[in-house]
């Protein structure tokens, strides 16, 4: 009762990114909440999974085991987390801001009528006054995701119903084991029990999976590098400065046909399209081709040695400075300042 | 065949273009000042519909909002392009409703037309991006959804096939009616047609006929754009709007932009660090 629940992405029988980095989160607000953190599993041949998710520091795995629930497909997966949530009562549901998460999560949701927040990009346990009803509502969770567009970071919480539901996209949160050796309980359920041939209502006729090499398309932040980062040797420091704000690296075209980067970095009209809520634009001058794939970034920063680069005319903040001088400063600056 | 089809449009503020004179003073976006258009997504829901009008030329297409008096905008443009037929959801109860309450009264207002083969929606709507509308739809009328579909392969007497985007690839699946639809971008609207412009111009909903001072249209007449109520749709009060919305807004900060009027930052560590701690606080990074 009133624990967290992750759910538990599976494509391969290995557990998504994110969801491994929702049971490294998931972990710490229920250390902070004292209560438990529970995983659910859906799909077909799970048994390596509580191997794979038991060290984040899960204290109960539930498995659902049957062929008819792989490949997913809403209806399945959604009547057995609502039959799951209704006996176990959990007070916050944690989901990918994937496509299968922002399928099912709304579907969940509206079958238990508890509030769901898209795409969160700060979870944090707070206190909420209802100053209308004079209510005081403790330890709830705060979901905080940017709306309209990226013009305003709102604050929600869902005071009332439960389980209090939110999805986070890939990336946004950082995963780590907490212990190999992690004591936690699988219970294996009886599939069946939860769901009923009536949620087979979809047919997957084919379906084409490709591993992508990286996870650039939907990155919240980007850190591009173009020509005027000079040499393969200075896009270290590109890498470094991504890495270091939990950004993936992207490219010009300039800097992929100097060899500074592999092309599946390109961005632009014959690359990626992007739309990170940051995109950080390093020694790219800006040529239209370049900006089709980044413009509806909701904030560009640019660095550039010429003040006058056509890409400073859509950026938000404009640095005018050297890669070689600036990069390494934001690192620094960036270090000293975050938690 | 034909095929009894909803579509599902919002008016949204135009939020891909904040330009400046969409700026107050103090750099928060003034979003009465953002142009209110029809859903970006939801144009595309249109356009897999007409697809299908187009094959199956008896077909229907009834476009449902909920909004403002204002929102009947979005269905005469929807006749524009070839929708039958408009229906305003519309009451001051309905304000204040997150995707639930909306979901809610969507639903009911769907009992009401009932009878239908497909409803399609757009994924998601550009003001709030959260994409949950359609599945909850779908849940509350108990049918099966398809999210982020990219095209109609195939319709048959009883089922239709599409291809929809998944995490990493594609899939096609298949669903037998009723069953909602919610579509990606991948496929734009068509524009405007002009003798279907002159034919609705003129379409009104019986609270814009009352405020120009005429007599509203009779039902049956193709100018007239039906307008419901809470009581019109059979809902529970208070599964609607604020008090039907288990999410509550604590907290809205602004994110300060000077509209792609760029800032300029010098390459010293005073300034590099200053910027640095506004992303920070801001939740742009980290
Ligand atoms: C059909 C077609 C398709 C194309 N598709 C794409 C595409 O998909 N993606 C794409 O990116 N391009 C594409 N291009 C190429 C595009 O036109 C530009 O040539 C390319 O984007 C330029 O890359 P760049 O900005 O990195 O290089 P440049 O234009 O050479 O700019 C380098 C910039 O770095 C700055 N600089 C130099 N030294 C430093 C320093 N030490 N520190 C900081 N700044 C410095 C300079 O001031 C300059 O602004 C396409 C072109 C065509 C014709």
């Amino acid at each position: 009762m009133k624990n967290l629940f992750v759910y538990l992405e599976i494509e391969d029988n290995k557990v998504a990114e994110v969801s491994q980095e929702l049971l490294t989160k998931g972990r710490s607000l229920a250390n902070e909440l004292g209560c438990q953190l529970e995983a659910v599993a859906i799909g077909y041949k799970l048994s390596n999974i509580a191997h794979e998710v038991i060290p984040y520091g899960v204290d109960i795995l539930h498995l659902f085991d049957d062929e008819k629930l792989t490949p997913y497909t809403t209806m399945p997966h959604a009547s057995i987390l609502v039959n799951l949530f209704k006996e176990e009562q959990p007070q916050i549901c944690l989901m990918g801001a994937t496509i299968i998460g922002r399928d099912l999560g709304p579907r969940v949701s509206s079958a238990l009528t508890s509030g769901l927040t898209a795409d969160c990009t700060s979870l944090i346990i707070g206190d909420y006054e209802d100053k209308r009803n004079k209510k005081t509502f403790k330890d709830l969770l705060y979901q905080i995701r940017p709306a309209f567009g990226g013009n305003i970071v709102a604050t929600i919480v869902n005071p009332e119903n439960r389980p209090q539901m939110a999805t986070v996209r890939e990336g946004v949160m950082k995963k780590a084991i907490l212990d190999e050796d992690y004591k936690g309980e699988v219970k294996e359920h009886i599939a069946e029990d939860y769901f009923t041939d009536n949620d087979l209502a979809v047919e997957i006729l084919c379906r084409q999976v490709e591993k992508a090499a990286n996870n650039l398309k939907a990155a919240p932040i980007v850190v591009a590098g173009g020509y005027g980062v000079g040499s393969k040797e200075n896009f270290e420091l590109i890498e470094e400065l991504a890495h270091c704000i939990n950004a993936e690296v992207g490219a010009s075209r300039a800097a992929v046909d100097a060899g500074f980067i592999e092309h599946d970095r390109q961005i632009g009209q014959t690359g990626i399209t992007v739309r990170p809520k940051l995109y950080i634009a390093c020694g790219i001058s800006g040529q239209i081709q370049h900006l089709a794939g980044m413009q509806e970034s909701s904030i560009v920063i640019t660095i550039n040695n010429d003040p006058e680069a056509p890409i400073n005319a859509i950026a938000d903040y404009v640095i005018t400075g050297t890669i070689e001088s600036v990069v390494p400063k934001m690192i620094s600056f960036y270090k000293q300042n975050s938690k | 065949m034909t095929y009894k089809m909803i579509v599902l449009a919002k008016q949204v503020p135009d939020t891909r273009n904040v330009g400046k004179d969409a700026m107050k003073a103090d750099g928060t976006v003034n979003r009465a000042a953002l142009p209110a258009i029809f859903n970006p997504e939801d144009l595309c829901a249109l356009e897999q519909a007409l697809r299908i009008k187009d094959q199956f030329p008896n077909s229907t297409i009834t476009l449902l909002t909920m909004g403002p008096g204002r929102a009947a905008d979005v269905l005469r443009e929807g006749l524009y392009r070839g929708a039958d037929k408009g229906i305003l959801l519309t009451d001051r109860a309905f304000a204040g409703a997150d995707t639930l309450a909306t979901s809610y009264a969507l639903a009911q207002a769907i009992k009401k037309i009932g009878g239908f083969d497909l409803i399609i929606g757009g994924r998601q709507a550009i003001d709030g991006d959260t994409a949950q509308v359609g599945p909850q739809v779908a849940e509350k009328l108990g049918i099966p959804q398809l999210t982020y579909t990219e095209s109609i392969e195939s319709i048959g007497e009883h089922s239709v096939t599409v291809k929809r985007q998944i995490d990493g690839g594609v899939e096609i699946a298949k669903v037998e009616f009723p069953a909602l639809l919610t579509v990606t971008a991948a496929q734009q609207c068509r524009p405007r047609n002009a003798k279907f412009l002159m034919k609705y111009k003129r379409a009104l909903t019986p609270g814009e006929s009352a405020a120009q001072g005429k007599e509203p249209y009779p039902m049956d007449n193709p100018l007239f754009l039906a307008e419901w109520s809470v009581a019109d749709v059979g809902a529970d009060i208070v599964q609607c709007g604020l008090s039907g919305s288990p999410t509550k807004v604590k907290k809205v900060e602004n994110i300060i932009f000077q509209a792609k009027e760029s800032r300029r930052i010098e390459d010293n560590n005073q300034e590099i660090e200053e910027l640095v701690v506004e992303l920070l606080n801001n939740h742009t990074i980290g």
